[in-house]
């Protein structure tokens, strides 16, 4: 039923050595196959900013906005919106409901790196975020008209991706904070009001004058006016103070996160 | 204590190390203040290889803190723990250990096949996969999802991932829960086989049934503390092996004085006695009450027998 002693030492020779790429390859495979067989999560991550663009960015056509057309500076504002979504809800769900899990236990027991566990999540929201960014991508141009160079659109990429980090930080400090049940809730609750604040719906510039007070104390408005910046139709202010304020928040939210990453460990694993 | 835990030393490597893990005067409390909950007190405990141990109590007795803190899943409050000569939490023990947990909550969307692929990637030279599915008796569910399984599936799964890296040490928190009887019969078989290829098993149970079936040595711990230990005929002996029922006005106080009785109670007209054998009993019951009649001798069940242990002690403490 079990090896015996002798066959065991010619399977050591067969079996591949454990590798770490292959572990952090397998765990960030499974952290989306997870994603993707919960097809809820799919629709509303990914479909939502989506849709969203499709309908205010595109439908609506008209006005430009920030000195660019609208459908432009919009994809740029909801592809901000798309990928924080994907990343606080990539994490913060999903951190929330497995903390604590008999297999969370488990691979505590085990061999495996505990930081695999962590860059499999960065792995896998940022595919989901590749994903919605390759939507935005192909609607911008065929249906809003949406021209840029080359460049252009590399850079709105690339910032794109880059600028999730900071949310996955905030969204493992509240998979930290809340619970399973009370996770998708409490985030949607800091999430949606936030991305409005922060001129991800609709253009900072026509949203009330203490709206857009409000929007600077927010990461989102940061990050924003970062992919802004790409496109051309960032708001003034300095590129550098926004990666800074960023930079900031994500300290801040790690920080949170290893203290409820501890505070776990003590009550959890008890 | 302390000088002990110093000189007690073992050699970090090698299969010829007889000793797996042990827990030295190792002592486990939650909480602070006074909501402080004593889980397990100096416990000392010693796995060898080619043992299997079992360790034996009641819901709550500090079993799984125990296994816990051999683990390497929570730290002693004081005390020490060793697994494979090491911090427990050290990655290079936990190659050669493998664990299942009385804990639910599996990624319910993962295939069976991808949750034990995931576990063998953690080993340097994990079992095959056909062996780990042939050895849990996971046969033609590689591709069902884990939340399809029903409750012994997904133990079965569990069970699996505890072999996949092909450990030297396996330690089950209360395998058979939950498995119906064919199923718990075959995970004994498989633990048998583990341990005679030389590998060290411990378990945990509430059943003395189990662990008089399987184990080696049986560590008996209720409230935190061993409250016995030995090979299961010397806990069988140490149990009572008779119940004397009859009725009599003998107070349950005098019963108590009487030889090899561990246990007296009384219900109604009823005196109930627990004791290693019944003639001694019997005499001196007819000795002070000639009177006492409807005397009938049987025999406990085992959990009546570990029972009357457990609550021996509580009595002595």
């Amino acid at each position: 039923m079990i090896t015996t002693t002798a066959t065991r030492t010619t399977t050591d020779t067969v079996t591949p050595r454990s590798n770490p790429v292959r572990i952090y390859v397998t765990e960030a495979r499974h952290e989306f196959l997870k994603l993707i067989r919960i097809p809820i999560f799919a629709v509303s991550t990914i479909a939502l900013p989506v849709l969203f663009y499709v309908l205010f960015g595109l439908a609506f056509g008209g006005d430009d906005a920030g000195g660019v057309g609208r459908s432009t500076y919009m994809l740029a504002t909801y592809g901000t919106f798309g990928v924080i979504g994907a990343a606080l809800f990539g994490f913060g769900v999903s951190v929330a409901v497995e903390r604590g899990q008999g297999w969370m236990r488990l691979k505590r027991v085990s061999p495996m790196p505990p930081q695999a566990y962590f860059v499999a999540k960065v792995v896998m929201s940022t595919a989901v975020s590749v994903l919605i960014i390759g939507a935005l991508f192909i609607l911008g141009p065929t249906l809003g008209g949406v021209r840029m160079p080359a460049a252009q659109w590399i850079s709105l990429g690339l910032v794109l991706i880059i600028g999730a980090l900071p949310f996955s930080a905030m969204g493992l400090a509240f998979g930290y904070l809340v619970g399973p049940n009370s996770a998708p809730a409490m985030l949607n609750l800091v999430y949606l009001p936030m991305a409005f604040a922060s001129g991800l719906w609709i253009p900072i510039h026509q949203l009330p004058p203490f709206v857009q007070g409000i929007a600077p104390a927010l990461p989102p408005y940061h990050f924003a006016q970062l992919a802004l910046g790409t496109v051309g139709a960032a708001e003034g202010g300095s590129q550098a103070l926004h990666v800074l304020v960023l930079l900031a928040f994500t300290a801040f939210f790690l920080t949170v996160a290893v203290w409820g990453f501890r505070r776990d460990e003590g009550r959890t694993y008890g | 204590m302390t000088t002990t835990q110093q000189t007690h030393h073992h050699p970090p490597t090698s299969r010829e190390t007889s000793v797996l893990a042990d827990l030295l005067g190792a002592s486990k409390q939650f909480g602070k203040g006074p909501a402080t909950v004593q889980a397990v007190s100096g416990l000392d405990l010693e796995v060898r290889s080619g043992e299997l141990l079992a360790l034996l109590g009641p819901n709550g007795a500090g079993k799984s803190t125990a296994i816990g803190m051999l683990t390497g899943l929570t730290a002693p409050t004081s005390g020490r723990a060793h697994l494979f000569g090491r911090d427990p939490r050290d990655v290079r023990a936990r190659r050669r250990l493998g664990v299942m947990l009385q804990a639910s909550g599996v990624p319910q969307t993962l295939r069976v096949s991808e949750l034990l692929t995931q576990f063998r990637g953690y080993y340097p030279a994990p079992l095959p996969m056909a062996q780990i599915v042939s050895a849990a008796g996971l046969d033609g569910l590689e591709g069902r999802m884990f939340g399809e399984l029903s409750g012994g599936q997904q133990r079965r799964v569990m069970f699996g991932v505890a072999l996949a890296g092909d450990p030297d040490l396996v330690v089950f928190d209360e395998p058979t829960t939950g498995l119906d009887v064919e199923s718990r019969r075959g995970l004994w078989a498989t633990l048998r086989e583990l341990s005679r290829l030389g590998r060290g098993v411990v378990l945990t149970t509430h059943y003395l049934e189990e662990a008089d079936a399987l184990a080696d040595r049986i560590v008996v711990i209720d409230h935190g503390v061993v409250i016995a230990q030995g090979r299961p005929a010397e806990i069988k002996a140490r149990v009572p092996g008779r119940r004397v029922r009859a009725q009599t006005s003998v107070s349950v106080a005098e019963a108590s004085e009487w030889p090899g009785v561990v246990r007296a109670s009384r219900e109604g007209p009823w005196l109930e006695l627990l004791a290693g054998s019944a003639e001694p009993v019997l005499r001196a019951l007819l000795d002070l009450d000639p009177s006492a009649s409807e005397v009938t001798v049987t025999e406990p069940s085992l959990e009546e027998a570990f029972l009357a242990l457990t609550s021996d002690m509580e009595e002595t403490q």
